[in-house]
């Protein structure tokens, strides 16, 4: 999506944990990360929130605490929903190499909106 | 949709948005810009998001934006606003992710024809020193203990651990830290992040240039901060790391209940803020000024190890390789401050988010040899052009809330830059303008173009001939090395 100074993303998929999914693939896609394929990790995540747009945030802003803290990127996901409660597994690896750091997810005009095929939403990173 | 239609001229670089234009808008919004630029200005969010702004609870005046205005998220990169103490609110996103990202410049008395054939030798210098790219750490790895001084002193912190001078120290706004740093406010996730990265440039917009000082336009203010024409400066631009972009990030999203609470409404989740005077604004007020501080000290070490750098690659080619600060500001900041607003003195904090604090001669918070001449105002141009050292003025204060641009602003999304320059060419054009590149990477690089920026001299003929900001030196860069 055009940003002047920023990122942005379009996300669409057919359920919550679809777009959670598809969203995450996307921040680590313009990230550039490149993720080893050898001594695959696994971890678990609990997440909850008040409404399903602070959950994609709070989500994504704990994937980038990881890759951040532990260089740890993720490319298997098993995301389970309980209204705004999440429990993500998830399957990754060290990160070998990227090319752009982004420092934030925004909320700027964040909305998940529904449409015919599913859901879609636009996210703002701060890079 | 805010349109250009909605504006009003006030002059000829100066326009209004009258609060006719939405319900929600408490006060006007104040564009500093000239006809050229606002085509710029016009296409993107900036007016909305400036009008978005004006919908802060507590906020007094104007709002204002600068002329090299852009789209952020929620709050405009390029605006100003104050919010009245004691219940005016305070808002993070209106401050930014990368709490106190500010610019330092250093000088020297190294003539640039002296030292010409070894600047590629400088720009490695300073890429070895000086650790950059994404998530990288240096070679300090603070205890908690030492974080936690770092956060409450700044760049006196820095300064007693052996990477820096009194001078400078004085020669930085605030002298350097905020007083009232509230190290119990940041999460353990925040000091985590914080702890190996001080002393780290990062990545994105952040670089150090060399550059030598093309012209002088008042000798008097030049002679004062040491700055002489064929000399060579280096200017250091980067902010609190992910230190201060974790406290943003755990404030925005503990502010999205706050202001449930508070009542407020938004038209935008990203302006969430709470009143200053509660518990909510208090904790973040904190810490954000624990971020400024560690923002001030990182600057403070990068600077060191620049001295160090320039020294040894400049020894035994020049006689005098020191380098002494001119100054070292701000442009994402929250302040307490006192100003003129509405017919009376108010105590308001002034959020600037990519703009710069711009006090004129005369006021508080100068170092002595200042006074007389205002506070210095570092405008860095895109890569490739220009820089610019200006001065605040007194009608910065009367018009600005002692306020100034900080940098030419984007003009073309990041994508499209990436899309339509190649990094490597962007390089050899550069070098070829006798500009030594270091960049960690090329895609990074094209995102930075000069051609995605505007032109830095005409964002400070706005500033200049609106009165908020005089010109004291151009800066021409000679060795770019970017995280």
């Amino acid at each position: 999506m055009e940003h002047t100074a920023d990122w942005g993303l379009e996300v669409w998929a057919q359920d919550l944990p679809g777009l959670m999914e598809e969203a995450a693939r996307g921040m680590f896609e313009l990230m550039g990360v490149k993720v080893s394929e050898e001594s695959r990790c696994h971890r678990q995540l609990e997440i909850g929130a008040d409404d399903r747009e602070q959950l994609l945030v709070s989500f994504l802003e704990e994937l980038l605490f990881i890759a951040d803290s532990e260089d740890l990127a993720f490319d298997g996901f098993l995301l389970n929903l309980v209204d705004t409660n999440l429990l993500a597994r998830l399957e990754g690896g060290f990160i070998v190499s990227r090319t752009k750091e982004i420092k934030a997810v925004t909320y700027h005009y964040l909305e998940i909106s529904e449409t015919k095929r599913g859901l879609k939403t636009s996210i703002v990173f701060d890079v | 949709m805010v349109q250009l239609s909605d504006l009003k001229r006030l002059g000829p670089y100066e326009w209004k948005i009258p609060t006719s234009v939405r319900a929600d808008m408490r006060v006007p919004v104040r564009l500093f810009a000239s006809a050229e630029l606002l085509e710029a200005i016009g296409g993107d969010a900036s007016l909305e998001q400036a009008v978005n702004a004006t919908t802060l609870p507590g906020v007094v005046g104007e709002v204002l934006v600068m002329p090299d205005v852009h789209q952020g998220y929620g709050f405009p990169i390029g605006g100003v606003a104050a919010t009245e103490l004691p219940s005016g609110v305070i808002s993070p996103g209106a401050i930014g992710y990368d709490i106190n990202c500010g610019v330092r410049l250093l000088a020297s008395r190294v003539e640039f024809g002296e030292v010409k054939g070894v600047m590629n030798d400088l720009a490695s210098a300073l890429d070895a020193a000086c650790p950059s790219g994404v998530g990288k750490g240096g070679r300090l790895q603070l205890d908690e203990h030492e974080l936690e001084r770092a956060c409450r002193e700044g760049g006196e912190w820095a300064r007693r651990e052996g990477f820096g001078s009194e001078s400078d120290v004085a020669r930085t706004e605030e002298g350097g830290f905020l007083a009232g740093a509230d190290y119990s406010k940041v999460s353990r996730r925040a000091r985590e992040r914080g702890r190996p990265q001080m002393g780290t440039l990062g990545a994105g917009n952040h670089f150090i240039e060399v550059e030598v000082v093309d012209e002088v336009f008042d000798d008097e203010a030049a002679r004062v901060m040491g700055l002489s024409e064929d000399c060579l400066t280096v200017m250091i631009h980067c902010g609190s790391r992910g230190f201060g972009h974790q406290i943003c990030t755990d404030y925005v999203t503990s502010f999205q209940k706050a202001v449930q609470r508070h009542g407020i409404r938004l038209p935008d989740r990203e302006l969430v803020c709470a009143p200053l005077d509660s518990p909510e604004g208090q904790a973040y007020e904190g810490a954000m000024r624990a971020a400024a501080n560690y923002a001030f000290a990182n600057r403070q070490v990068l600077a060191h190890l620049a001295r160090e750098a320039f020294a040894k690659a400049l020894r035994g080619r020049a006689q005098n390789v020191h380098l002494h600060q001119v100054y070292d500001i701000a442009h994402n900041m929250g302040k307490t401050e006192e100003h003129e607003v509405d017919g009376g003195r108010r105590r308001v904090c002034v959020h600037r988010k990519g703009a710069t604090r711009a006090f004129g001669p005369g006021f508080g918070g100068l170092p002595p040899e200042y006074r007389a001449i205002g506070q210095p105002v570092l405008v860095p141009g895109s890569m490739g052009t220009a820089s610019w050292v200006l001065v605040g003025t007194e009608k910065s204060m009367e018009r600005s809330l002692g306020s100034c641009c900080h940098g030419a602003g984007r003009t073309m999304s990041r994508r499209k830059a990436k899309r339509s320059i190649n990094g490597s060419e962007l390089r050899r054009d550069l070098e070829e303008l006798g500009i030594k590149v270091r960049a960690g990477s090329m895609p990074g690089l094209a995102e930075e173009a000069p051609a995605a920026y505007k032109d830095v001299d005409a964002v400070v003929e706005v500033v200049t001939g609106a009165g908020i900001a005089k010109r004291v030196a151009r800066l021409r860069p000679v060795a770019v090395v970017k995280g």
